[in-house]
């Protein structure tokens, strides 16, 4: 069984020492767990001890060490998490991937990359991109999150709409089971339909089942030619039905992003002369392929439905530069919200295409009515939008509003046949309301699959599944 | 433990901001970005995990001497490259020179006496007072140029004092000096364009003098009177870094009512480590708003000089050079000044030098200052890392824009066994006139 324990003995610290000898690869300094107590979010917690380290087999016995001694174990990439999945359970190891961060294969007959969990997603595509070859999966925190993350929380991003999310690009995966067994599920083959599919089971389980120490990655022909557009509008449901309207015209460009007029407003604040200054919403188009007279077809067809469904303007970004300087606009949303206020809750909510205008007016009713600011982008496309309630978390009035916000917005998005998290993941931040998306039977049979796996409960506790007390135990102060 | 409560926080004056350290939403975007974190992948060693400490002992969670945050602060090599990236305005440099000054004056009691008077000696006499410092440099020329150094060397005596690395990172003296003492250099087309106030400087005086005489003949060129006022002193960055932010706040009051008494249009600097230092002058003097006022007023008018050719103008005669350059980005051009351009621009106007760029063109070197003689493990990684980069792209010279870094680099190319040599971008434009 799991022991709470807030100190690791000299023994068991000698013993790691022994485990790892890499240089500094057992961290326990005041510092080192201040350093490795927090992500993306903002919570905190002080882990037991740091762990780094560098194969799978060092991964291995320091699970076997955890489940002998009944050790949490919360594993780690950069800490870019936006749900709170790598900070550290009570009394975890924190196991750190970052020092495992080699490409080991990049194969163009097979079209796969094998990897391991500490590369950073922008440097494998960049590496991939030299072969000619393409990793389409483009978090916005691709520069700083390491591709283990990525898998482990089912990362998306802005191509996701034409490309698909990570779990589509796994092709297999080497994983440390709890108690150290080291396992591969999935393959190289483009066909396999050998047992049950335990690789997508991984995918996406935020560390709660094991730790992946390798990923084998499916890789795709780079598109010769892409193209940006920026489309301006007086009102955010026209924004929406364009969305829907280009969806069902039966195009299907790399991306389709929206951000709306308070968002646009932040962006603006510290990145002039990308979006004009008064507008309700904006999408930007991407579109790409292999023939340039096709991608700038497709993109007029993108302006010209917009336009029908009134956008006020449509720029067509002509030189590499403009393109750039429209995504590093897209790219620096979420810090600027964060200069407007000192807190804010991001929230990741999906919703069938279909009902995007609605999601948008729901939430910005209940911003309304909370007295609240909250801010709207995402990938309008996939009906992926990131919610952004501006707050300061030291002002507890504030926060109940906040909290009451939060809770209607993922009932709003269940309402319309959506779902809690489109890509980052259910970790700390949502698990209160993960029975009202799935219902206590789905996450019976998950405790089940989880029980199974990891019978001791030593994998990352405390994330994804509910504590006892459902919705009203959700509290976003510690 | 963490919480606590007897812990020692940050006080007084010259404490890192709550308003800067508050910015900081943890993305983890400037960890790419950090030489230190690059070298050991450790998050403690990242801008983000420094962040934390610094807020950790801000609210008395983490003492002020702890060994471990003493470190990082030490470790840091202040080259603010995580600041150029932050999309969040997190301002990295203040957070950590304050931070610094704390663990200073925290620290200062419990000093042995000879580290303090080193201390002393060094950070507040030499670079305090240019005379002194052009003294200390007239026994290191003798030294170096005696053939006292080989006998030195062989004796032994500086493995057993430990000064090895930094008798060996000692700048080479010039044969002659550059002192300012209120010369004035005409334009060489009329009317001059601008009235340039040169800094000297205080490594720059005594171990480039050649850089600054390559400034003043390139300002001429380019239809700029140059005067060098005997008034100015050094810039202080150095004195601020290591946590003496009562002498670094005199010594910024020296060069600015210098160049008020000199009525120059422009204050123009040669090493990007100083230029940054000048063009912060204001952040010196937060309690104090008179001063504030004019140090704002004095940095508006500072340029580094590759900003500043780059803008009014060079003079087109250049005669070739015929070769490959690779361009190394000082932190404190590229990062802390944002001025990247300026540089490549000029030295794309060189006849017959082709530029190309080495990989992590803008990675620290390690140099970072007196940081290869607090942090020598670290530096040497940088280094190595940073001659290897340079390396790859086979350049016959490489250029930079800072003594530090042009030290460094020559010592790593010397070490590893190059005859590459390493030039101020200045000097480059002043040899390419020579050959007209």
């Amino acid at each position: 069984m799991l022991q709470a324990r807030d100190r690791l003995s000299p023994e068991l610290l000698a013993e790691l020492r022994a485990l790892l000898p890499g240089a500094s690869s057992v961290l326990c300094s005041e510092e080192d767990l201040l350093a490795y107590g927090y992500d993306g979010t903002w919570f905190e917690s002080r882990p037991l001890v740091v762990v780094m380290p560098q194969s799978a087999e060092e991964v291995a016995a320091v699970h076997r060490l955890a489940a002998r001694e009944g050790i949490p174990i919360t594993p780690r990439g950069m800490g870019s998490g936006l749900s709170g999945g790598a900070i550290p359970s009570p009394g975890a190891i924190s196991l750190n991937l970052m020092r495992m961060n080699r490409i080991l294969k990049i194969d163009p007959v097979n079209r796969v990359a094998i990897v391991e969990p500490g590369v950073i997603t922008a440097d494998l595509q960049k590496a991939v991109e030299r072969e000619g070859m393409f990793y389409p999966p483009d978090p916005s925190s691709l520069k700083q999150s390491a591709i283990g993350g990525n898998v482990a929380e089912n990362a998306g991003g802005a191509r996701c709409l034409k490309y698909g999310v990570t779990a589509n690009y796994v092709a297999a995966l080497q994983i440390v089971l709890p108690a150290g067994e080291i396992i591969r599920v999935g393959g190289m083959t483009v066909k396999n339909v050998t047992g049950y599919d335990l690789r997508s089971l991984f995918v996406g389980a935020e560390g709660t089942l094991g730790t992946i120490t390798e990923i084998t990655l499916w890789l795709l022909p780079k598109p010769r030619f892409a193209m940006t557009a920026l489309a301006i509008f007086d009102d955010v449901g026209a924004a929406a039905r364009t969305v829907t309207a280009i969806m069902a015209a039966g195009f299907l460009p790399t991306s389709i992003e929206l951000l709306d007029r308070l968002t646009i407003a932040c962006v603006s604040a510290n990145v002039a002369g990308v979006f004009p200054g008064d507008c309700d919403a904006v999408l930007i188009f991407a579109v790409d392929g292999n023939y340039q007279a096709i991608v700038e077809s497709e993109l007029e067809e993108c302006a010209r439905i917009a336009r029908e469904h009134g956008a006020t303007r449509v720029d067509v970004a002509h030189s590499a530069q403009d393109s750039e300087r429209i995504w590093n606009a897209r790219r620096a949303i979420a810090p600027a919200l964060a200069r407007r206020r000192p807190n804010r809750l991001g929230e990741d909510i999906c919703v069938p295409r279909s009902a995007i205008a609605q999601m948008l007016a729901r939430v910005h009713e209940i911003a309304a009515r909370h007295q609240l600011e909250i801010a709207v982008f995402g990938h309008a496309g996939d009906g992926n939008l990131h919610p952004n309630i501006l707050c300061d978390r030291r002002n507890r009035e504030e926060i109940a509003r906040v909290t009451l916000a939060a809770r209607e917005i993922f009932e709003a998005a269940l309402e319309l046949g959506g779902t809690l998290s489109g890509e980052h993941g259910i970790g700390i931040l949502k698990k209160q309301f993960m029975e009202l998306d799935l219902g206590s039977d789905v996450i019976a049979l998950m405790r089940r699959i989880k029980d199974a796996i990891d019978p001791q409960g030593i994998m990352n506790p405390g994330k994804v599944f509910p504590d006892p007390g459902g919705m009203d135990a959700f509290k976003l102060q510690p | 433990m963490i919480d606590n409560l007897t812990a020692c926080g940050f006080i007084g004056q010259d404490v890192p901001s709550e308003e800067g350290y508050s910015k900081c939403v943890r993305c983890g975007l400037c960890l790419p970005s950090c030489p230190t974190y690059l070298e050991t992948l450790v998050e403690t060693s990242s801008p983000r995990g420094r962040i934390a400490l610094i807020k950790a002992v801000s609210e008395n969670r983490l003492d002020v001497t702890s060994p471990g945050f003493m470190h990082q602060m030490s470790e840091c090599l202040d080259c603010r490259a995580c600041e150029a990236v932050c999309p969040s305005g997190v301002p990295y440099g203040q957070l950590v020179e304050t931070a610094r000054t704390q663990i200073a004056r925290a620290t200062r009691d419990r000093q042995a006496f000879t580290t303090r008077a080193m201390r002393w000696l060094l950070i507040r006499q030499l670079f305090g007072n240019l005379g002194l410092m052009r003294f200390a440099a007239v026994l290191t020329r003798f030294y170096q140029r005696s053939g006292l150094r080989e006998t030195v060397r062989r004796s032994g005596i500086l493995c057993a004092l430990k000064l090895e690395d930094a008798e060996k990172l000692a700048p080479m003296i010039s044969e002659r000096f550059f002192v300012p003492a209120n010369q004035r250099f005409a334009s060489k087309t009329e009317p001059p364009k601008a009235i340039v106030f040169l800094h000297a400087g205080c490594v720059m005086h005594v171990a480039f003098a050649a850089i600054n005489e390559a400034s003043v003949r390139v300002l001429q060129r380019a239809g700029c009177t140059v005067v060098v006022p005997g008034d100015q002193g050094c810039c202080g960055a150095i004195t601020v870094h290591a946590g003496e932010m009562e002498w670094g706040r005199k010594m910024a009051k020296r060069n600015i009512a210098s160049f008020e008494r000199s009525r120059a249009d422009f204050y123009v600097i040669n090493a990007a480590g100083c230029g940054s230092a000048l063009k912060e002058y204001a952040e010196y003097f937060a309690h104090d708003p008179q001063w504030k006022a004019r140090a704002q007023a004095f940095s508006a008018k500072v340029r580094d000089i590759t900003e500043f050719l780059d803008a009014i103008g060079i003079d087109p005669n250049l005669g070739p050079i015929e070769g490959v350059v690779t361009y190394q980005e000082p932190c404190h051009l590229v990062h802390a000044q944002r001025i990247s351009a300026a540089p490549r621009n000029l030295l794309a106007q060189i006849p017959g030098l082709r530029l190309v760029e080495m990989p992590e063109s803008s990675l620290c070197c390690g140099s970072a200052g007196i940081y290869n003689l607090t942090q020598p493990h670290m530096s040497a990684e940088l280094r190595d890392r940073k001659i290897k980069n340079a390396l790859s792209v086979a350049p016959t010279l490489v250029a930079t824009a800072n003594p530090g870094c042009q030290m460094q680099v020559a010592a790593g190319l010397a070490a590893a066994g190059s005859s590459v040599g390493v030039k101020h971008v200045v000097e480059l434009l002043d040899e390419a006139y020579k050959n007209a």
